[in-house]
């Protein structure tokens, strides 16, 4: 267990190595240069100064190597747009994408997951059409639309929830900051919490055909007994979309962020991108892509453990 | 025979229901079993003799089964009991093993977890009484380094062990009777005997009864007492090993024994049976054979016969459900 723990974590630096080379590429590939969108109408002089300050006269291949050598360091450069350094920014906004990503994803897994196992279980009663008819609702709305809906019900009609912004709360424990987060938690766990219990309730629906369930009845065993059995198998399935969907809760969420101006890494993104605040969009992008391989290292470690028949040699 | 019976079944009737057809799976089923006692219960798939077995233990599902009829086990009336009633029969007092064991062990539980759960469940013992429990059942049903396969998959395991594995499970709470549903039908040719071969030690060790269904003449020859062969969801035809082997006496049996490989001098032409077996939702009035039997009369197209008895000289009476018994056997071959 040890060693393909190892030896998985090893396979992800050259993912994150070329994950890093597309971001790079990608931002330079478009037309136009950084700068001229910052500087606007400027002698050339000057222009060309400034690019040999920001390192914009070398060649691409050593502006990546310069670039990636500083990023290991910490140093992501600095904001066109407001000269803060960038990494402080990506680890704040970081920080405030982790608290809704996260409460996001706990509230919509334990109810997707608890009532997409009920709905299968009882298939055919009506708990499993109403969930079923629930989760295609749920897969179905667009998150930004779901999420100007909750501010003009509970920001504007009914003023009980703040509109934007995380608040000033020193302590992410105060009522003061919880008040922000509801409106974006609820927004962002829709999508998730539907698609986590259209897996949960397809996989209890096939477990339950399997014979080995007949043959646990046959044993006596009580129901609640055999429910486990049948959630200790559908685990395996259930925590690969999990693991999807948190990926997408993290990296995906710059529409609802943006509705709800949540200083996040979504809206940091879409700033940077209309800014054409090339530092801040690198550095933004390698973060949310480095999120992905990770949450995809600690799924699959996750899913050797769920399910003994994934070979560990 | 004198002493009482485990198991009386009396006119047991199953019926499939659903919005296209009424299946009849198992018509009008009737036995007894004493304790210690093999019934060996002999057809082709389809014939009704897995669900025959899962209606003892009414594992079927119940919204879409009709059962009927009587089902008596250790003097508990199967028909009446509760579903907590019946998770304490099953299992304890009746158990069953699967034809595949790798579809009928849950794969990602172990071996040791899976018997640990069934004793606990049944005997509220601690864990470490189960495991210890657990670990002896593997010895007997000789799994080798049994300490080591405890902690096993069953993914792990051979088709032979994994058999083993579930006969473990099943007698984990030292059952009065055991329900084997073609055991070793999924096996190699030399583990099918290896587990035969521990099934009738065990049964005879342990005193268990014991229903052995299986399409395997072979198999049903080596474990039972007495065989009940088994067609259209209806006993044909019911005896002692010897009588229903070696002196058939409904066309049915005569043309299994024709169509076995099993005990025939090399050379002999093997004879099938001609047709298929009939469409269980919709049955002939009269022998559901007759329109495949070459000694059919008009007579058996008329009315259903009754099973009855034409010897009673065994330890069981030969009973057969053929109007014309004394005929079978006195055609050579049956014309394909």
């Amino acid at each position: 267990m040890f060693y393909y723990i190892l030896r998985r974590v090893l396979y992800t630096i050259p993912i994150a190595i070329g994950v890093s080379l597309v971001v790079f590429a990608l931002v330079h590939l478009a037309p136009g240069d950084p700068l001229s969108a910052v500087m606007g109408e400027v002698d050339q002089k000057m222009l060309a100064e400034m690019r040999a300050s920001f390192g914009y006269d070398k060649p691409l291949p050593v502006q990546y190597i310069i670039w990636l050598g500083s990023a290991l360091t910490g140093d992501m450069g600095y904001s066109l747009r407001t000269g803060a350094p960038v990494f402080g920014t990506l680890i704040d906004a970081a920080a405030n994408t982790m608290i809704i990503g996260t409460a996001a994803a706990l509230l919509g897994f334990i109810i997707g997951a608890t009532f997409g196992m009920l709905a299968g279980y009882n298939h055919g009663a009506w708990l499993d059409k109403v969930v079923s008819s629930a989760t295609i609702a749920g897969v179905s709305v667009p998150h930004y639309w779901l999420a100007i809906l909750l501010v003009i019900v509970f920001s504007v009609q009914l003023g009980w929830m703040p509109a934007m912004g995380a608040g000033s709360a020193a302590s992410i424990l105060s009522w003061e900051a919880w008040k922000h987060m509801i409106l974006p938690v609820i927004a962002l766990a829709a999508i998730p919490c539907a698609i986590v219990a259209r897996t949960a309730r397809a996989c209890v629906m096939e477990i339950l055909s399997m014979e080995f369930v007949e043959a646990l009845r046959a044993r006596g065993l009580s129901e609640r007994r055999i429910l486990l059995h049948v959630a200790r198998n559908a685990l395996p399935t259930v925590l690969a979309v999990m693991g999807l969907q948190f990926a997408h809760l993290l990296g995906g969420s710059i529409l609802v962020e943006t509705v709800f101006t949540w200083p996040g890494t979504g809206y940091l993104l879409n700033l940077a991108i209309f800014d054409r605040d090339i530092p801040v969009l690198q550095g933004t992008i390698l973060l949310l892509a480095l999120f992905f391989v990770s949450i995809n290292l600690v799924v699959d470690i996750l899913q050797t453990w769920a399910d003994p028949r994934i070979s560990r040699g | 025979m004198a002493d009482k019976a485990l198991v009386t079944v009396e006119n047991l009737t199953v019926k499939f229901v659903s919005h296209e057809a009424t299946v009849h799976a198992v018509s009008g089923v009737s036995f007894t079993l004493a304790r210690g006692e093999v019934l060996g219960i002999l057809g082709e798939s389809g014939s009704g003799k897995s669900v025959t077995l899962r209606a003892l233990m009414r594992l079927l599902p119940p919204n879409k089964t009709r059962l009927s009829g009587r089902i008596d086990i250790a003097g508990r009336d199967v028909m009446a009991l509760d579903p907590m009633a019946l998770t304490r029969l099953r299992g304890s007092t009746v158990a069953m093993i699967f034809q595949e064991p790798m579809t009928a062990l849950d794969p990602v539980f172990t071996i040791g977890e899976q018997i640990v759960e069934a004793i606990v469940q049944h005997d509220g013992v601690g864990r470490a009484e189960a495991r210890r429990r657990a670990l002896e059942l593997l010895e007997l049903v000789q799994i080798p380094s049994a300490r080591r396969r405890l902690d096993a998959y069953p993914h792990q395991l051979s088709g032979g062990l994994r058999q083993r594995a579930m006969i473990a499970i099943a007698l984990s709470c030292r059952p009065a009777l055991l329900l084997a549903d073609e055991p070793t039908t999924a096996l190699d040719a030399t583990v099918q005997i290896q587990i035969l071969l521990l099934l009738r030690s065990l049964q005879q060790k342990l005193g268990m009864a014991m229903i052995f269904v299986t399409h395997d003449l072979g198999v049903a020859v080596e474990v039972s007492h007495q065989i009940a062969v088994m067609y259209a969801g209806r006993f044909v035809e019911r005896g002692t090993v010897g009588d229903v082997v070696h002196r058939p006496r409904h066309p049915y049996t005569e043309g299994l024994m024709g169509s076995t490989v099993h005990e025939v001098p090399q050379g002999t032409r093997l004879t099938p049976i001609p047709g298929s077996p009939p469409n269980l939702a919709a049955l002939p009035p009269g022998c559901s054979f007759a329109p495949r039997c070459s000694y059919a009369v008009p007579a058996c197209g008329k009315a259903l016969p009754e099973l009855r008895v034409i010897a009673t000289e065994g330890r069981f009476p030969h009973e057969t459900r053929c109007i014309q018994p004394e005929a079978v056997g006195t055609r050579s071959a049956i014309p394909a």
